[in-house]
C-alpha cells in the first residue's frame, strides 16, 4: 500500500464518524500518525501524530484504544534539570480552538501495553482516540523500523 | 617507544592545563556551575566495573581507551526515549560516515534483569552497526553508573512491571578515556557531530 492510499484510508477512517452531533470532536484531525515496530510482544511500544483541533471549541482527548495493545496510555517522557529523563502518564489532553498537539519522539507519546500482536513493519493497525464529548476519530498508524526518527522513516 | 612517552606526557600536560581551563570555565559559567566538579564522569581509565558486550565479550571501560567514545543508558523496554537516542546517534554516525570506525559507541543497560546478552544483541542490530550493548550483573551496572556520575531508579508502573528513570545524556570522552562533554539526546545533528568530529579530529592530531 503506497503513502497516498494510506493518508486516504486514515482520511475515510477519520470522517466515518457515527451521524451524532459532537462538541467539537468532529473538528479534530489526526496528520501524520506513525509507529515504530516492536521486538516481539514483551516490550510496549509507541506512536506517534500531531491531533489539531480545527474546530471553535477546546477538545479533549480523554482515551486511546487499539486492537493491538490491551492498554494503551499517553505517556510524557521528560528530562530534569539533573538530566535525569523520566516518563509517566500525561493524564488528559486538552486542545484549544486552532491548536494542535504534537506526539513525538521524546516528547508525549501514545504507549501501547499489552502488546497482542508483534509491531510489524510496514503493516498498519487502527487507533482509536476518543474525546470527552463522546466524539472519536480513528486513523490508521503506519508502522514504521525501530529505528525510525520521524513519520518519513 | 620514546618519541610515544614524550608525547603522552606532553599532551597529559597540556591536558591538565587545559583542564585547569575548563574547570574554572565550567564553575563559574558552564552546566557544571550547579552540580561540584566531582559530580564529571571519572576518567575510563579510573572506572571500576567489568561488564558483557552483546557478542558475549568481557568488557571493561579501559578497553575503550584509544579511541574517543560516547556512552549512554537506558533499557531496552523503554519505548520512546532509548530508541529516540539510538536512532539519533545512528543518524549522528550515519553522517560521521566511514570516520565512524574511529570511534567506540557503548550503551549501557540500567535494566540488567530483562536486558541480557541476546536481548541486547537483539536490539542493537536494529541501528547502526558500531553500536555496542553492554549489561551484566546489578551490581556491575550500579558500579558503571557510580563511575559515570549518572543516576537511574526503578519506578513501578501500572503495566509491565517497572519501568526505568536514567540520566538521558551522551559522554563523550577522548582517545585518552578523559571525559570531554556530554551530548544531549536529541541534539540537533548540526551540534552533535562536529562535536564527535572534533574528538576523532583531536585524535589524529595527537597521533601525528
Amino acid at each position: 500500500m503506497d503513502r497516498m492510499t494510506l493518508a486516504a484510508l486514515a482520511a475515510l477512517v477519520a470522517f466515518s464518524a457515527p451521524g451524532k452531533v459532537f462538541a467539537g470532536s468532529e473538528d479534530v484531525v489526526v496528520e501524520q500518525p506513525w509507529a515504530r515496530a516492536s521486538i516481539g510482544v514483551s516490550r510496549p511500544g509507541a506512536a506517534y501524530m500531531t491531533v489539531l483541533n480545527k474546530g471553535e471549541e477546546a477538545v479533549t482527548l480523554t482515551g486511546l484504544s487499539t486492537p493491538l495493545a490491551k492498554m494503551l496510555e499517553i505517556h510524557r517522557s521528560s528530562t530534569t534539570a539533573e538530566g535525569l529523563s523520566t516518563m509517566a502518564p500525561a493524564g488528559e489532553i486538552t486542545i484549544s480552538p486552532g491548536e494542535s498537539v504534537a506526539l513525538e519522539p521524546g516528547g508525549l507519546h501514545a504507549m501501547l501495553m499489552r502488546l497482542q500482536t508483534a509491531m510489524i513493519e510496514g503493516e498498519t493497525f487502527p487507533l482509536t482516540l476518543a474525546f470527552s464529548d463522546g466524539g472519536e476519530v480513528t486513523v490508521d498508524v503506519p508502522i514504521l523500523g525501530i529505528a525510525a526518527r520521524g513519520p518519513e522513516g | 617507544m620514546r618519541r610515544r612517552a614524550v608525547l603522552k606526557f606532553g599532551a597529559a600536560g597540556v591536558g591538565a592545563f587545559g583542564l585547569t581551563l575548563a574547570v574554572g570555565w565550567w564553575r563559574a559559567d558552564g552546566p557544571g556551575a550547579l552540580a561540584p566538579v566531582g559530580e564529571r564522569p571519572l576518567p575510563l581509565s579510573e572506572m571500576g566495573f567489568r561488564l558483557t558486550d552483546h557478542e558475549g565479550q568481557l568488557v571493561e571501560p579501559s578497553d575503550l581507551i584509544g579511541q574517543p567514545s560516547l556512552v549512554f543508558f537506558g533499557f531496552t523496554y523503554c519505548p520512546d526515549v532509548c530508541p529516540t537516542t539510538l536512532s539519533d546517534i545512528s543518524g549522528w554516525l550515519d553522517a560521521l560516515a566511514e570516520d565512524a570506525d574511529r570511534l567506540n559507541v557503548v550503551f549501557i543497560t540500567v535494566d540488567p534483569e530483562r536486558d541480557t546478552v541476546d536481548a541486547m544483541a537483539e536490539y542493537v542490530g536494529y541501528f547502526h552497526p558500531a553500536i555496542r550493548g553492554w549489561t551484566g550483573p546489578e551490581d556491575q551496572v550500579a558500579q558503571a553508573v557510580e563511575d559515570f556520575r549518572a543516576t537511574y531508579e526503578k519506578v513501578p508502573a501500572e503495566v509491565g512491571g517497572y519501568t526505568m528513570n536514567h540520566t538521558a545524556s551522551v559522554f563523550l570522552f577522548d582517545a585518552s578515556g578523559d571525559f570531554a562533554s556530554t551530548i544531549d539526546y536529541h541534539e540537533p545533528r548540526e551540534y552533535a557531530v562536529p562535536k564527535i568530529r572534533r574528538a576523532i579530529e583531536e585524535t589524529s592530531e595527537g597521533a601525528t
